[in-house]
């Protein structure tokens, strides 16, 4: 099913304005993730879409049928919250089967659905169980069957991954992608973890303040951020966005001069950003990189995140950059970080000129 | 397991309890036995029974069990638990709770703020609040209805003292109910709301079990709290003919207008063993719950076995 909002508003008594008359088409059968950061309206929306939150304006629309006044229980919706909510007092089966126990489906064919659910998560074994002596993972099963169980239109996750720990994180992650992609069930989820957002969404709305900044795939995300908030929220290192100037056709930045993309007039202030996986340590002066002494190394495993500290006037102007495993430079030493030009971004206005 | 946490020591740790036990056995165990003691007796307030009282056995309690009188009032205060504890407080003060759970702001203060002030007003003001309201002259009631001459106290004396007590004590079981909804997590509320379930389906599915604990708990100090209630009496003094004479009036009448000490002592005793009952029924309800999370609150209820020796002292006051 597909879901369309329309102007949608939400403005919480007290005056705080959650969703800034906001408009999103999310497509048939589309593993769709609102990213952004605490208090953005990413939640807010979510329990829009589920009739959980009535919009001060605007509509919603799910599969081309305007439920904007419908109660949650009649928008065929099924959500999965961030602690699961499973009821404490019911077992396994009976917590996958309390959709259909409401719809009043006869207890024999419920069972047998909790049932068939139950094993198609791996959750045969749990069936007799309370949710007191499951673990977390087999909790945030349980919720999945849960929402499965009675054939919703559409998935709503709120913070889906969040209560796992870091190993089983990645485990679900993975378990819940391929489960989407066999269910082929409109799925909307919430995060705050550009990662998780990156690794399971077909396409991305990045949200602040209440409006959407960028919609896309996560490539285009990742490759082109719109705008130098979806730059610096995107990326698992934060990246280097440094402020520079358009001077004689090339760009001043932080003591390096580089290519200007065309169009710029000189005097132009811009900001340039690379990531720190997308530039290189040299050892030896160069005009197109960033001067700094190394300040701090982080091992990151399979490479090490270097932070340099500019000279000069710019004391404070730290650079990253990632080096490989084992190239990493004396802490203290002089480098110089080289950006690689395909690979860098150009703001002008908060808006990306480069690449075009 | 080291089971001296503290470090104390037996000695010491004995030293610490000791000023305490001897406070429970002076004011709480030692009254009790000389309640059991005097039912046995037939020790009267004046006359001779009163300088050299004489054992009697179980002459009391068989008097006490045959009197018509002891049965009856048995069963108005049974009419009154049920009218305006059980039915009347609890369910009016969860109807509040349930009602105000969302609302925030002036109308929820208001209503909170007229509960609680008929609960903490002192006992003798409100009951001649009510003796005014009810009264068939001048009454409030009979002039807000438009039914003058209405004898309220004298045609539903129980009925009078029912509704008086459920006033009086919803506001314990709003609060209680009012924060134990507190304690059910709103994705559960929403998760069987986007289920389809409707408002009675929440309440049966998803809240009722969450505060099983709580709501029983509260069965079980109100009850206990009005089978012990003395203050209707200031009302209808258990009036007319008897018809409003629960079971504290009808040991007091006994007891201290009558003279009948012994008598009332083993009335008294005969009461605290009718709350033994109910704590202990309370008591294995909340036990059969099945799960290990509400040990807790189990202990909540070890309090509760407190109210009935709390309610000791009161019925022992009547009789010592």
């Amino acid at each position: 099913m597909t879901i369309s909002l329309h102007g949608l508003t939400k403005v919480f008594p007290g005056g705080v304005r959650a969703l800034d008359s906001l408009d999103l088409d999310i497509g048939e059968g589309e593993f769709f993730a609102l990213l952004g950061p605490s208090g953005c309206g990413k939640t807010t929306l979510l329990r829009s879409i589920a009739g959980l939150e009535t919009p001060t304006s605007g509509t919603v629309s799910i599969g081309g049928a305007d439920v904007t006044a419908l109660p949650p229980g009649r928008r065929d919706v099924a959500m999965v919250f961030q602690d699961y909510a499973l009821f404490p007092h019911m077992d396994v089966t009976a917590n996958i089967a309390y959709p259909l126990r409401i719809q009043k489906v006869p207890r024999a064919r419920r069972e047998a659905r909790a049932a068939e659910v139950a094993g198609r998560l791996s959750l045969s074994e749990l069936l007799g169980r309370r949710p007191g002596q499951l673990s977390g993972g087999q909790q945030q099963r349980v919720a999945l069957a849960r929402a499965i169980a009675c054939h919703p239109k559409v998935f709503l996750f709120d913070e889906p991954l969040s209560n796992l720990d870091a190993r089983l994180r990645l485990e679900a992650r993975t378990f819940l992608k391929r489960l989407q992609d066999e269910l082929g069930v409109t799925t909307v989820f919430v995060t705050h973890d550009q990662g998780e957002a990156l690794a399971l969404a077909h396409r991305i709305a990045v949200m602040d303040a209440g409006r959407i900044t960028q919609v896309g795939t996560p490539a285009e995300i990742f490759r082109r951020p719109a705008t130098t908030f979806v730059a610096s929220f995107i990326g698992s290192t934060p990246m280097n966005l440094l402020p520079g100037e358009v001077a004689g056709g090339a760009l001043h930045v932080a003591g390096a001069v580089l290519p200007a993309p065309p169009g710029l007039p000189d005097g132009e202030e811009i900001v340039y950003g690379v990531r720190p996986e997308y530039a290189d340590l040299s050892a030896v002066p160069r005009d197109d990189a960033f001067p700094g002494t190394v300040a701090v190394l982080e091992n990151l495993g399979t490479s090490t995140l270097v932070t340099l500290e500019g000279g000069g006037e710019d004391g404070d102007r730290l650079v990253q950059v990632v080096v490989p495993e084992g190239e990493d430079p004396p802490v203290g030493a002089a480098a110089w970080a080289v950006p690689r030009p395909d690979r860098a971004l150009v703001y002008h206005g908060d808006r990306l000129v480069h690449p075009a | 397991m080291n089971t001296d946490a503290a470090g104390l020591g037996r000695r010491r740790a004995v030293g610490f309890v000791l000023p305490a036990l001897v406070l429970i056995g002076v004011f709480l165990v030692f009254p009790a036995l000389w309640t059991i003691y005097l039912g046995l007796t037939d020790y009267r307030l004046t006359g001779l029974a009163a300088a050299d009282p004489q054992v009697v056995g179980a002459d009391n309690y068989t008097a006490a069990i045959g009197d018509d009188r002891f049965r009856t009032s048995l069963w108005l205060s049974v009419q009154y638990v049920l009218g305006s504890a059980v039915i009347g407080q609890a369910v009016l003060g969860f109807a509040l709770a349930w009602t105000l759970r969302d609302r925030r702001g002036p109308v929820r203060r208001i209503i909170e703020g007229l509960v609680l002030l008929s609960w903490i007003l002192p006992s003798s003001v409100v009951a001649f609040l009510w003796i005014a309201l009810l009264d068939r002259d001048g009454g409030t009631l009979n002039a807000l209805l438009g039914t003058p001459g209405a004898a309220w106290l004298l045609d539903h004396p129980m009925l009078s003292i029912i509704v008086f007590n459920t006033w009086r004590g919803t506001a314990f079981s709003m609060m209680l109910y009012a924060a134990a909804l507190e304690t059910v997590p709103p994705s559960h509320l929403e998760t069987a709301r986007l289920a389809g379930a409707s408002a009675l389906q929440q309440l049966r599915d998803v809240v009722l079990p969450r505060i099983k604990g709580h709501v029983l708990t509260n069965m079980l100090l109100i009850s206990l709290w009005t089978f012990n209630d003395f203050t209707p009496f200031l009302i209808t003094a258990g009036g007319p003919e008897g018809r409003s004479e629960i079971l504290p009036f009808y040991v007091y009448t006994t007891a201290l207008r009558g003279g009948q000490l012994g008598f009332g002592a083993a009335v008294s005793f005969l009461i605290l063993l009718i709350n033994l009952v109910f704590a202990l029924a309370y008591l294995r309800l909340l036990r059969t719950r099945d799960r290990t999370r509400d040990r807790d609150r189990g202990r909540d209820h070890g309090d509760g076995g407190g109210a009935v020796s709390g309610a000791g002292p009161a019925i022992r006051g009547t009789a010592g």
